[in-house]
C-alpha cells in the first residue's frame, strides 16, 4: 500500500470547531433581519381542483404583503429534481397548480412582514375545493379511470416510457441472456415478492431558504441545499426568467441525505422576492418535512431466483413497482438502481431480466434518499437469495461465495463494466468472523426465553453517474503560498470539504492547513452536478488532482519567469510542495514567495481549473451482519450490534469514513425496524411529527462495528471510491435475515415491527 | 411582561409577550447557536440550561425565566471548544445542527456524572436526536472527554 | 402561543380564583403548549411559585407536589426503594432527560392522557389526587371526573408493604408506549393496571389469594380481559390484548415470585 501524507489519515473536519461550538452559520442564522415570511396554504385534501380561492379578508390583515394563488405564476412545468439537464423527471409541476395531487399540495403562497400575520391570513383565506376521489394504491394506478395528471402539457425531456394518461412515469426492461430457459430448466426456483414504504430523510436541519435582489437586479438565493446548481436552473424554469438573473449561495447545511437534492421549496421565496422586490424567507416546519417534501420511493420488488442444486444462481428476474407519489422527481432513476446496483452482486447468473413500471398516485411525491433505490433492490434480492439459501439448505455464506461478483469481472448486469477493484469477498469473510456468525445456529434460546440471532447480507453501490456527473475544482495560490480550493460540491457535514482538502494537500505536499475551502456560490465556484451519487469523493476528489497537476504546471512556469529560466523544460522543474526547484542548477524558489511573488508584475495567473466525469460507476462494496434479540411472545426486536465490512477504496479519511458507515446503518435500522409511513383512508400521513416518525435513539441501537477492506479503485483518486449510500443498503436485508432465524418467519414487508412479526409467528403457529 | 434574567451570566430585563417561548426569544436576542428541529419537543435540539438545568427551550415560556440564570452555548465557549476538539477527531459533528443541544446535554451530564456507564450516558442523552452519526462517534468522543477530565466511562 | 394574560400566582387561592374565569389553563411543564399554536389562552395560571415541586417522605406516604418534574420523580431515592425501581421504569422511556426536566406530575395527571405511563403506575400504586377545593380523592375516581376548575396540588402514593413492578411496550425507546402495564401487590390485593389501550389506563384488582390459586397465567389473562382495547396507528386492538396478556402475567411473577 502507498504512503500517504495527507490522506488515509484522520483529520478533523475543517468546520468542526464553529459547528461544535455552536457559531451562527446556518441560512437562519445569516439571514436578513426584514425578510418577508413565505408560507404555503396547502390541501387538506389528496385530490381535488381548486375552483376559487377567496382572499380578500386575508388581503386586509396588516402586514401582509401579497397572496399569490394559480392565477399568478407562470404556466411552464419543470421538475424541481437535482440532475443534470435535460432531467430524466418529467416536467410535470407548477408553482401552484388548480390540480390538487396529494394532501398538503400547495395551493396559495401568503408573504407578509411577521409570522403572526402570515398565520393569521393563512386561516383567513377561503378555498372553494371540487373534492375528487384519489387514487392511493398504487399496485393499482396504472391505467386507473382516475389520472394523477391529466394535464396536456406534461412534458417529458427524455423518453422514459412515461405517459400520463396512464399515470406512468417510466416503464422499461433490461435483458440478458435467456431468463425464461434459465428459469424453466433451474433445479430450484423461488418466487417472492417485496414491499418497502416511503422513508423520511429527516436532516436536522428542516428545508429553508431566503431570497432578495442584490444591486444588479439579480434574484439571489441562500439555501440549504446539495444542488445549487440545479437550484439556479430549476428556478429559473419556475420563474420563467433568465439563468443569468439566478445566483444560489449555500452555506454550511444541517443535513440532506438526497433530501436537498430536490428544489423542495427554493421557487416559493425566490417567487415571492422576484414578484415584491423584498427579501424573503420560507422555513419548512418539520410537519411540511415530513409530509410535502420528497421522501424515498415506496416499492414492491418481485425478485425470482433460479439455481442449480448446488447452489449456482443461474437466473435472476427482478421487477420493480415504483410509487412516484404525486409528482415524478427522481422517478424514472431512482428505480433503474433497484436492478443496477442489485443484479451484479452475482455475476455468475447465466441470464438477467430487469423490469420496472413506475406510477402516479395521489400520495406525497417521492425523491432521492441515500441509496437512491438500491436500498429498496437490495432488500428484496438479498432477502431472496437468503430465502434461496433455505430452500438449497445451503449456508448462505457459501451461496454467496459461490456467486458473488470477484474483482476483475465484466458485469453483464452493470453496463458491461469491469469490476476493477473489488474485495466484497473479504468483506463477507471478514463480517462472518466479527458477527460470529455459525452456519449451523445461526439462532441461540436465552435462559429468559429471547433468542438472539445473526442475519447476514451483502451490497453494492455506484460512484457517480456515469457519462453524466462533471465536478470542477477551482486552486489559487494566494500571499505567503496559501491555497483555496473552490469546489462546486456541497459539503452537508458528510466532510467533503475537508476530504478534498485533504486530497490536495497530497497532491500540493502540504498540510490540509494550508488549503482554505469555503461554501458554493454559483457565481464564482465551478460548476459541479451537486453532492449526490456518490460522486464527491470519487469524481471532485479527481477534479482536485487534475487541477493540482495543472496548478504545479502554471507555478512551474511562474517559477520559470521569476528564476529567469525562461527556455527550461519545465519537466527539470521539480515541486516538492515547499519550493520549485530546477535540476540543472539548483535554482529554487519557494511557493511563498512565488504566490507573493505573483502579485508584482506578473502575466500567468497562479489558479487552474479543471473538470472532471467517469465513463465508469465503480461500486463499492460491504457485507454485514445484524445480531438481534427477539423476544417471540411480544415479536419485539433489539439489535444488539451491526458488523459491517466495507470496502470503499482507498479510505481517504478513517475517522469521517467510519462515521459515514455508522450513521448509513443507524438510518437503516431505522428504516428496517421504526420508521414507518402510514395513511389515513382519505390520504392524510399519520406519521407527520418525529412523535409519530420513529428515527432510532441512542437506546434503539448496539454497537455498531465498522472496518474496512479497502481495494484500489484504478479510476479514483488515490484509488478510493464512494461510501455515503452503500451504507445503507446491507441492514434491512440482514435483519430481515435474522428475524428469520430467530423466528422461522420472512417479513417481506417493511418495517419489521414487533407487531408485524407478532402477528407473522401467530398465524403460523396457528 | 417584564422579566429579569441572567443570561450567559449577564443580567438584563426585556419586554415580552407572554406566549413567546424561549426558543424564539434566545434567537432574538442573538443565541443562534440555539436550534429547533421539531414542533413536537421531541429532538433535543433547543436544549439550553435554566438554571444549571437542561431542558428544552421550545417548551418553555420565557415568562418563566425571571429570575432565572439561563444558559447557552454562547456562554459556554470555552467548554465547547475542548469538547469540539474530540467530536472533530471522531468526525462526530457532521452537519453539526444538532450539536449545540446535544453538547448542552453533555456538558450538563459530565458536570453531574464522575464514573457514568455507557448505558447512563445513552440515557442521559436519549433525548438528543442525531441523523447523521448514528451515535457511535459520539461515545467515542464522550469518553475521550471524560478522560480528559480526569472521570472515567464505565463499559 | 397565544397567551392574552400570565399570572404567577402567589397563592393557590389565587390560582384558584383565577382558574374560574373562562380560557384559563393551568401551567405544568408546557411541553406540549406547541401541540396546538393557534389555542388562545386568556389566562395562563403558574403554580412555580408555590413550593409544590417537592417530594416529601412520610411514614405512611409518599407526598408529590404537582410541579414535581417527572424526572425528580422518576429518581427519588425513597421511591425508587419503596416501588422497586418501578417509577424509573415509568419514567426513563419518557422523551429524554430534558424533557422529564420540564413536564411535571400535575401535568400528566390532569392530562389525563391515555397513553400517560405516569397514570399507569400511579393507578398500580393506589395513589391519590389533592385537589385544592375538592380534598383528597382517589386517583380512578379523578379519572372519571378530571379536575373540573379545582387545582391539582399534590399527589398522595400511600406506603404499604408491598411489590411493585411496571412494563411497556413500544416502538422503540423512547416512544409512547403501545401498551403499559403496572402491578402492585401489598399482603392483600394485587392491582393491575393497564393503561395505552389506547385509552386511559384502568385499575383492577384481584385478592391475592385468588391470584396465587390461579397462577400468574390465568391470573394475567383474567386482568387483561377485563378492560378493552382498541386500535390506533401504534397497535391493533388485538394485539394489544395479547401484549396486556403476556405483560400482566410477566409483572404477577416480578411481583409475586415464588408465591404463585
Amino acid at each position: 500500500m502507498m504512503e500517504f501524507k495527507s490522506i488515509n489519515k484522520v483529520v478533523a473536519k475543517k468546520d468542526s470547531q464553529a459547528l461544535v461550538t455552536g457559531q451562527p452559520v446556518y441560512t437562519e442564522d445569516i439571514m436578513p433581519k426584514d425578510c418577508l415570511i413565505v408560507k404555503v396554504l396547502r390541501s387538506p385534501h389528496a385530490r381535488a381542483i381548486v375552483k376559487k380561492v377567496n382572499k380578500s379578508a386575508a388581503e386586509k390583515i396588516p402586514g401582509i404583503v401579497c397572496i399569490v394563488t394559480a392565477d399568478d405564476v407562470p404556466k411552464s412545468r419543470f421538475t424541481i429534481a437535482g440532475q443534470t439537464y435535460p432531467e430524466p423527471s418529467p416536467y410535470d409541476r407548477l408553482i401552484l397548480d388548480k390540480q390538487i395531487r396529494f394532501v398538503g399540495d400547495a395551493v396559495a403562497l401568503v408573504a407578509g412582514t411577521n409570522q403572526a400575520a402570515v398565520d393569521k391570513a393563512l386561516r383567513a383565506i377561503r378555498v372553494e375545493y371540487e373534492v375528487q376521489e384519489p387514487l392511493l394504491d398504487f399496485t393499482k394506478a396504472l391505467d386507473n379511470d382516475i389520472v394523477v395528471h391529466p394535464e396536456d402539457d406534461w412534458k417529458p425531456l427524455v423518453d422514459v416510457g412515461g405517459d400520463n394518461k396512464r399515470n406512468l412515469v417510466a416503464k422499461a426492461c433490461d435483458r440478458h441472456g435467456d431468463i425464461d430457459a434459465v428459469l424453466a430448466s433451474s433445479d430450484v426456483v423461488i418466487d417472492r415478492t417485496y414491499h418497502t414504504r416511503q422513508n423520511q430523510q429527516a436532516a436536522m436541519e428542516t428545508f429553508r431558504a431566503y431570497a432578495y435582489k442584490d444591486a444588479f437586479g439579480r434574484l439571489t438565493i441562500v439555501s440549504s441545499t446539495q444542488v445549487p446548481f440545479h437550484v439556479r436552473r430549476v428556478v429559473s424554469h419556475a420563474l420563467e426568467i433568465s439563468k443569468s438573473k439566478v445566483r444560489v449561495i449555500k452555506p454550511r447545511i444541517g443535513g440532506g441525505f438526497g433530501s436537498k437534492q430536490t428544489v423542495v421549496m427554493e421557487v416559493y421565496p425566490a417567487f415571492i422576492a422576484w414578484l415584491t422586490g423584498k427579501p424573503a424567507y420560507m422555513v419548512y416546519s418539520r410537519e411540511e418535512s415530513l409530509t410535502v417534501s420528497t421522501p424515498r420511493h415506496e416499492s414492491q420488488i418481485r425478485v425470482v431466483l433460479g439455481a442449480s442444486k448446488d447452489g449456482h444462481i443461474r437466473g435472476i428476474l427482478l421487477d420493480s413497482l415504483w410509487n412516484a407519489g404525486a409528482y415524478g422527481e427522481h422517478t424514472p432513476t431512482t428505480v433503474t438502481l433497484s436492478g443496477h446496483k442489485s443484479i451484479p452482486l452475482y455475476n455468475a447468473a447465466e441470464a438477467f431480466q430487469f423490469s420496472y413500471t413506475c406510477v402516479y398516485t395521489n400520495t406525497i411525491a417521492a425523491g432521492a434518499y441515500r441509496g437512491y433505490g438500491a436500498t429498496q433492490g437490495l432488500f428484496a434480492l438479498e432477502t431472496a437469495v437468503n430465502e434461496l439459501a433455505e430452500a438449497l439448505h445451503m449456508s448462505p455464506v457459501e451461496l454467496r461465495f459461490k456467486n458473488m461478483v470477484r474483482q476483475n469481472q465484466v458485469l453483464p448486469a452493470y453496463f458491461n463494466e469491469t469490476a476493477l477493484s473489488c474485495t466484497l469477498d473479504k468483506c463477507l469473510e471478514r463480517v462472518v468472523s466479527m458477527s460470529g456468525w455459525d452456519d449451523a445456529s445461526p439462532r441461540k434460546v436465552l435462559p429468559n426465553g429471547h433468542i438472539q440471532s445473526v442475519g447476514l447480507a451483502i451490497a453494492m453501490q455506484g460512484s457517480s453517474v456515469s457519462n453524466v456527473d462533471v465536478a470542477s475544482v477551482t486552486i489559487k495560490v494566494n500571499d505567503d503560498g496559501f491555497y483555496t480550493l473552490h469546489i462546486g460540491a456541497t459539503d452537508m457535514g458528510t466532510g467533503c470539504d475537508t476530504i478534498l482538502a485533504q486530497i490536495a494537500a497530497e497532491c500540493l505536499m502540504c498540510s490540509v492547513d494550508d488549503i482554505v475551502t469555503d461554501g458554493v456560490d454559483t457565481d464564482t465556484s465551478p460548476y459541479d452536478s451537486g453532492s449526490y451519487a456518490s460522486s464527491t469523493t470519487y469524481l471532485t476528489g479527481n477534479a482536485v488532482v487534475k487541477t493540482c497537476e495543472s496548478l504545479i504546471r502554471r507555478m512551474k512556469e511562474l517559477a520559470a519567469v521569476k528564476l529567469g529560466l525562461s527556455d527550461t523544460d519545465l519537466d527539470d522543474l521539480e515541486f516538492d510542495g515547499k519550493a520549485i526547484t530546477c535540476l540543472q542548477n539548483g535554482k529554487s524558489i519557494t511557493v511563498r514567495d512565488l504566490g507573493n511573488g505573483a502579485m508584482f508584475m506578473n502575466g500567468i495567473a497562479l489558479e487552474a481549473t479543471e473538470s472532471s466525469y467517469s465513463p465508469t460507476s465503480p461500486p463499492p462494496y460491504m457485507a454485514g451482519a445484524a445480531t438481534i434479540d427477539v423476544d417471540p411472545e411480544t415479536g419485539h426486536i433489539a439489535l444488539l450490534k451491526y458488523d459491517a465490512v466495507i470496502d470503499c477504496g482507498t479510505v481517504i479519511n478513517p475517522s469521517l469514513a467510519r462515521v459515514q458507515a455508522e450513521g448509513g446503518i443507524v438510518q437503516a435500522i431505522g428504516m428496517a425496524l421504526t420508521e414507518n409511513v402510514q395513511y389515513t383512508p382519505t390520504g392524510r400521513l399519520q406519521n407527520n411529527s418525529f412523535m409519530q416518525y420513529r428515527l432510532p435513539t441512542r437506546l434503539d441501537v448496539g454497537p455498531v462495528n465498522v472496518e474496512f477492506e479497502p481495494s484500489y479503485e484504478p479510476n479514483g483518486p488515490f484509488g478510493a471510491k464512494s461510501i455515503g449510500e452503500l451504507v445503507i443498503d446491507s441492514p434491512s436485508p440482514a435483519i430481515a435475515h435474522a428475524v428469520y432465524n430467530a423466528t422461522g418467519v420472512w417479513v417481506r414487508d417493511l418495517p419489521i415491527t414487533a407487531e408485524k412479526l407478532y402477528q407473522a409467528m401467530k398465524h403460523k403457529n396457528l | 411582561m417584564m422579566i429579569t434574567y441572567w443570561l450567559n451570566g449577564k443580567k438584563s430585563s426585556a419586554d415580552i409577550e407572554p406566549g413567546m417561548m424561549l426558543y424564539d426569544f434566545l434567537r432574538s436576542q442573538g443565541c443562534y447557536s440555539v436550534k429547533c428541529g421539531c414542533e413536537t419537543t421531541n429532538c433535543g435540539l433547543c436544549t439550553v440550561w435554566v438554571n444549571d438545568v437542561p431542558v428544552l427551550s421550545c417548551a418553555v415560556l420565557a415568562v418563566r425565566i425571571d429570575g432565572c440564570q439561563v444558559t447557552t452555548l454562547e456562554g459556554l465557549q470555552e467548554d465547547a471548544k475542548e469538547f469540539a476538539y474530540y467530536m472533530g477527531l471522531q468526525g462526530a459533528d457532521q452537519c453539526g445542527f444538532c450539536n449545540p443541544g446535544f453538547v448542552m446535554n453533555v456538558l450538563a451530564m459530565v458536570r453531574r456524572f464522575d464514573s457514568p456507564t455507557e448505558d447512563d450516558i445513552k440515557e442521559f442523552l436519549s433525548g438528543n436526536l442525531c441523523r447523521c452519526t448514528g451515535y457511535m462517534s459520539h461515545m467515542r468522543a464522550i469518553k475521550e472527554y471524560f478522560k480528559a477530565k480526569g472521570k472515567e466511562v464505565r463499559s | 402561543m397565544n397567551i392574552v394574560q400570565y399570572t404567577k400566582a402567589a397563592s393557590l387561592e389565587e390560582a384558584w380564583e383565577l382558574n374560574q374565569g373562562r380560557g384559563a389553563v393551568v401551567l405544568g411543564g408546557c411541553c406540549w403548549l406547541r401541540l396546538s399554536p393557534q389555542r388562545r389562552i386568556a389566562q395562563a395560571i403558574d403554580l412555580s411559585g408555590l413550593g409544590l415541586d417537592a417530594i416529601e417522605e412520610r411514614d405512611d406516604s409518599f407526598k408529590i407536589g404537582a410541579m414535581v418534574t417527572l424526572g425528580a420523580f422518576g429518581s427519588h431515592e425513597g421511591l425508587l426503594t419503596y416501588t422497586k425501581g418501578a417509577v424509573k421504569e415509568a419514567t426513563r422511556h419518557i422523551v429524554g432527560t430534558q424533557f422529564r426536566n420540564l413536564a411535571t406530575i400535575g401535568g400528566s395527571i390532569s392530562g389525563r392522557f391515555g397513553f400517560s405511563d405516569i397514570w399507569t403506575l400511579l393507578l398500580a400504586l393506589d395513589a391519590d389526587v389533592e385537589l385544592y377545593k375538592g380534598g383528597r380523592v382517589p386517583l380512578s375516581d379523578f379519572g372519571k371526573t378530571g379536575p373540573g376548575k379545582d387545582i391539582v396540588s399534590h399527589i398522595i402514593v400511600p406506603k404499604k408493604s408491598s411489590q411493585t413492578a411496571y412494563a411497556s411496550l413500544r416502538l422503540n425507546e423512547t416512544d409512547f408506549p403501545i401498551i403499559a402495564a403496572a402491578v402492585h401487590v401489598d399482603g392483600k390485593d394485587v392491582r393491575c393496571a393497564i393503561g395505552a389501550r389506547p385509552g386511559r389506563a384502568e385499575v383492577m384488582t384481584l385478592p391475592v389469594d385468588t391470584v396465587k390459586t390461579l397462577g400468574c397465567e390465568k391470573a394475567g389473562r383474567e386482568f387483561a380481559e377485563k378492560v378493552t382495547y382498541e386500535t390506533n396507528q401504534r397497535g391493533s386492538s388485538e394485539y394489544r390484548h395479547d401484549m396486556a396478556v403476556v405483560l400482566c402475567r410477566r409483572l404477577l411473577a416480578q411481583t409475586m415470585g415464588d408465591d404463585v
